[in-house]
This record gives C-alpha cells, sequence and structure tokens, in this order.
C-alpha cells in the first residue's frame, strides 16, 4: 500500500494496465510428463504497479509470464487486463526475453519499428517514432546497424525499445537482465525505472535475484515450486527514487534475509527441469504445430 | 584456418593445374593401373581441339541455350515448390503428415528411373526433360527448407506475435527470412543436382543440349567430346552455384557463415 502511494507522488496517474489473476492453473507439457506448473494463483496487480515474481526454477513464474503473454492458456480460471480476458498475444502486453528475440535480418531501426509496421503505420512516421524511442534507450547512432553487431546489453535495449513503442499497457519481463554482466545489469536497471517512471505502465519482472527484486519492485511475489504457487507476498518499504540508501541500509538486508530463508526453504526449491513456456518441448500449446 | 598468406589466392589454380598435368601425364602414357585404366582416356590436348570445334561451331548456341532454358526452368519450378512446400511441411503436422510418406517413396527414385514415366507423362519432350531437372532439384530445396523451419527460435515467433504479427503473416515476417541461409543451402545444393540430372534428361532429347551432346557422344565413340561435354557442364554448374551464392549473399546481409555478424 505504502509503495503504491509513494509511487504516485512521482509518476503520471495511470488508470490503465490493471491484471487479474483469478485462480489460475497451467498444466505443461503431453502424456507422462504432464505435470502442474502452476496450482490455483490468485493475484491482482494495480495499474502502472511494478511486481517482481521471484523464485527458484520449476517454480512456474515463467509460465505465469507466458500466461498473462498470451501464449499459454490456463487449464483453469482466468486472466484478466482491464476487465477484459486474455485470449492471445497483443501488442499491449509487451513481451521481453533473457536472450533478445531480435530479428536478425533487419537493422535495429527496424526492428523498433516492427510494431508499427504490423499496424500499418507509414514509413517516414515509423522511422521517425524509432529514432525517438533509440534517443530513448540511449542508441542514438546504432539505427542502422544489425542486431548481431550489438552486444548484450544494447541487445536487450533495442528489445525494451521495440516492446515499448507499441505503447503497451503491461510490459512482462523474462528475467530481461539475467545474462548480463554485473555492471550492465546495474545500467539496465537504472534505464527500465527511469522509462517506467516517465511512462507508467505495469511491469512484471520475472527474477530469481534478491537484489534485482528489491531494487526494482513495488510489491514482490515469492513463489515456491512443484506445484508452483505464491508463497509470500512482500511489499518493499522503500520510496522513488531507490536511492542508495536504500540498497545498503538495515531494512534492505532484513528483506533480502527474509527472502534468502524463503528461497532456501526445502519444499521452495525441490528442483526441477526447466521448462520454458514457450518451447519446442511444450508443443501441445503451440496450436499452429 | 591461419595459412601463410601467399598460396591462398594461388592454391586454386595450383589445385586445377595439378588435376590437368595428372591427367595428361596419365592419359599420354596410357597407364595401366590395375583397377582403372588410362589406356583409352583422351588426352588433355585432344579435348582441347574438340572443344575448339563445338565452340566454333554455329550449333553450340543451340546446345547452351537449349540446356539453359532446361535447368532454368526445371530449378525454378522445384524452388517454387520445394520452398513453398517446405514451408507448409516444416510448419503444420497434418501437412507433413499428409505430405512426406509419398515424398518420402518418392525421394530416392533416381532421375533416370522417372524417364519412362516422364515420356509417357508429359506430351512434348521438352515437358518430361524439364521433369527430370525438376526431379533432381525438388528434394534438397524441399529437405533443406524444412530443416531451416523447424530450426527457427520458437521465441522468434512468440514474440512476433507478441509484436502483433497476424498468423499468415508469420510466414513472411519470420519463418522465411529465419529459415533463409537454409533455404539457400538447399537451393544451391538442388542447382548443383539440376546440372546433375542434364545429362540424364537430355537421353531424350533428339537434337540440342550439353547433356545430349555428351550422350550422343558416347553413343558415336567420340571420347574427346564426352569430356568436352561433361566439362562444360561442370563450368556451368559452378557457375550457376556462385551466382546463387552472391544473390544470396546481396539479400542476406545479415548473414556470414561461420557466425560473424
Amino acid at each position: 500500500m505504502n509503495a503504491i502511494l509513494s509511487l504516485s507522488e512521482l509518476a503520471p496517474e495511470v488508470s490503465t494496465g490493471r491484471l487479474d489473476i483469478d485462480r489460475v492453473s497451467i498444466e505443461l507439457g503431453s502424456g507422462a510428463d504432464r505435470f502442474t506448473a502452476l496450482a490455483d494463483v490468485s493475484v491482482n496487480i494495480a495499474p502502472g504497479e511494478f511486481v517482481c515474481l521471484l523464485g527458484p526454477s520449476g517454480c512456474g513464474k515463467s509460465t505465469l509470464l507466458g500466461a498473462l503473454a498470451g501464449h499459454l492458456t490456463p487449464s483453469r480460471g482466468q486472466l484478466r487486463l482491464d476487465g477484459a480476458p486474455i485470449g492471445g498475444p497483443d501488442p499491449e502486453r509487451g513481451l521481453v526475453f533473457q536472450h533478445h528475440t531480435l530479428f536478425p535480418w533487419l537493422s535495429v531501426r527496424d526492428n523498433v519499428a516492427y510494431g508499427l509496421r504490423m499496424r500499418g503505420v507509414g514509413r517516414a512516421e515509423r522511422h521517425a517514432q524509432a529514432m525517438t524511442w533509440l534517443k530513448e534507450v540511449g542508441l542514438e547512432g546504432f539505427e542502422h546497424h544489425y542486431p548481431g553487431a550489438l552486444s548484450g546489453g544494447m541487445q536487450q535495449r533495442v528489445e525494451i525499445a521495440r516492446v515499448l513503442i507499441n505503447q503497451p499497457r503491461v510490459l512482462l519481463m523474462d528475467e530481461p537482465f539475467g545474462a548480463l554482466d554485473a555492471l550492465t545489469r546495474l545500467k539496465m536497471q537504472e534505464l527500465l525505472l527511469a522509462l517506467w517512471t516517465r511512462r507508467r505502465m505495469t511491469v512484471v519482472f520475472v527474477t530469481h535475484d534478491i537484489d534485482e527484486a528489491l531494487f526494482m519492485a513495488d510489491r514482490i511475489l515469492v513463489m515456491s515450486a512443484r506445484p508452483g504457487r505464491v508463497i509470500e507476498e512482500i511489499v518493499v518499504p522503500a520510496g522513488r527514487p531507490r536511492t542508495a540508501e536504500w540498497l545498503t541500509g538495515a531494512s534492505f538486508i532484513e528483506h533480502k534475509r527474509h527472502c534468502l530463508a524463503l528461497l532456501r526453504d526445502p519444499a521452495v526449491t525441490v528442483p526441477l527441469a526447466r521448462l520454458s513456456p514457450i518451447n519446442p518441448a511444450a508443443d501441445a500449446a503451440d496450436p499452429a504445430a | 584456418m591461419s595459412t601463410p598468406a601467399l598460396p591462398t589466392r594461388a592454391l586454386p589454380l595450383l589445385s586445377l593445374i595439378v588435376c590437368v598435368l595428372l591427367w595428361h601425364v596419365a592419359s599420354s602414357r596410357h597407364m595401366n593401373l590395375g583397377l582403372v585404366t588410362f589406356q583409352n582416356v583422351p588426352q588433355p590436348l585432344e579435348v582441347v581441339h574438340a572443344a575448339w570445334d563445338l565452340f566454333q561451331s554455329p550449333k553450340l548456341q543451340n546446345h547452351l541455350g537449349a540446356s539453359l532454358g532446361r535447368v532454368a526452368s526445371g530449378f525454378l519450378v522445384a524452388a517454387a515448390l520445394g520452398v513453398g512446400l517446405g514451408l507448409a511441411i516444416g510448419r503444420f503436422r497434418w501437412v507433413r503428415e499428409t505430405l512426406m510418406p509419398p515424398l518420402e517413396v518418392a525421394r530416392p527414385i533416381p532421375a533416370v528411373a522417372w524417364i519412362p514415366l516422364s515420356i509417357l507423362m508429359f506430351p512434348s519432350s521438352e515437358g518430361s526433360m524439364i521433369f527430370i531437372t525438376f526431379v533432381g532439384a525438388l528434394f534438397p530445396i524441399l529437405l533443406n527448407t524444412i530443416h531451416g523451419v523447424h530450426g527457427v527460435d520458437p521465441r522468434l515467433i512468440a514474440s512476433a506475435r507478441s509484436l502483433g504479427t497476424r498468423r499468415w503473416a508469420i510466414f513472411a515476417r519470420v519463418i522465411l527470412p529465419a529459415a533463409a541461409p537454409s533455404v539457400l543451402t538447399g537451393l544451391s545444393i538442388g542447382m548443383g543436382t539440376c546440372w546433375f540430372c542434364l545429362v540424364t534428361a537430355e537421353m531424350i532429347s533428339g537434337q540440342y543440349g550439353i547433356g545430349y551432346y555428351t550422350w550422343e557422344s558416347y553413343t558415336v565413340q567420340n571420347y574427346a567430346n564426352i569430356i568436352v561435354g561433361m566439362l562444360l557442364i561442370g563450368f556451368l554448374g559452378m557457375g550457376s552455384s556462385v551466382l546463387l551464392h552472391r544473390a544470396g549473399q546481396a539479400l542476406m546481409p545479415w548473414y556470414r557463415p561461420g557466425g560473424r555478424p
């Protein structure tokens, strides 16, 4: 509650981007390998809230994200965005993976402008908007490069610009900075928070990094494996912008210790084969296959 | 792969020269190596004379034109059908299960075995010859396209859909470009097999074509001409592969085999 109050002081009012996760269960795999990845999860996320899903691998956090993106259909329960059921993928729910999914055959500018092209926006307008967003993520001058020529951090910047140009109500991120080195990760976290402060939208951010969750989130949902469920909800008691004081203070350490204890709990860390929701192994979930 | 700077340019040429020299030595001395014998093999100089005669002859244009036309037609039809079917088979399970059994049966049948049936099926001999080159090119193109589609990162498709790509646009926007390097490999191998099948195809012909020229030289025991025909096919095949490779590079500037962007 606290956190949301302190947010609204800084940011523009947002009225869209409310997510309702209503008693959702998801089963993955087929035949004998079928298992419950997510069991009876209910969460409500406020418009403009920054929520982190924290948990060990196999706890279903990526599965939940895949369902919010519309790539997976819940076996039971319902997902709603602003009251409307989520039926499939849509640019209003932008998705960012750990490793970029930029199209290697398009230049950085055309990658960013891709969503506009799909909506039939004219070339000049597309390019102008793409340039604005490239500036926003600090990649001016790289518009004619191919993604393969960029570093991992730059690729994720392009990825974020490509998603945000569609002005999504919700930004879904699956360990987006997990593959970056510590310094780049910190820069990317700050960039994301800056973008989110300026253009407020709901963010659901999957991570297994406690520090990252405590630095970024308004609220942390701690998840446990087998079956995947939410075991605790932590409202981060820090204002915005987040400062070095918060990162080094006693409250931060205390929260970190608490999260560590939760994640160390043997019930939380049952090892499970990592199954990405958007994966050839989960073929059955792909209607086109 | 670091070789000294000097040989890198000279080496391919040198290799060709050595091959011709070995051929010259073996054939001029009528070497008999037991398993193989060069006693009846024409010498390089005889072949050069035969080639000169052919190049002076007004028939050369007819031969080249006929063959190029057949290879181009067969290849283009095979490319269109192979890439189209390959995309559908790679993407949709029901298409795969419907089409793959008959295709798998047809695949091992050599081009030469198709000759009688193609003569029966096509009213014109031109049609049946194009069909033979088409059969040769189809399968490498088809299989490499399927392979390319299977190799497309499912996250790319997921992202494209999240960015608002409609179901059918996924083919043009994501699957085709992502599979393009593999498709190009298929086209390149298919171009090779097209030429490979040319002699077979032109066994049907009664007048013109490099393959016909080669086959006819064999039937009249003009051995030097056979080698001229063989080399012509070799060079034309190599040339068209190089052209295809260049076109691929121009169309896919982002793609560099070996992983370097």
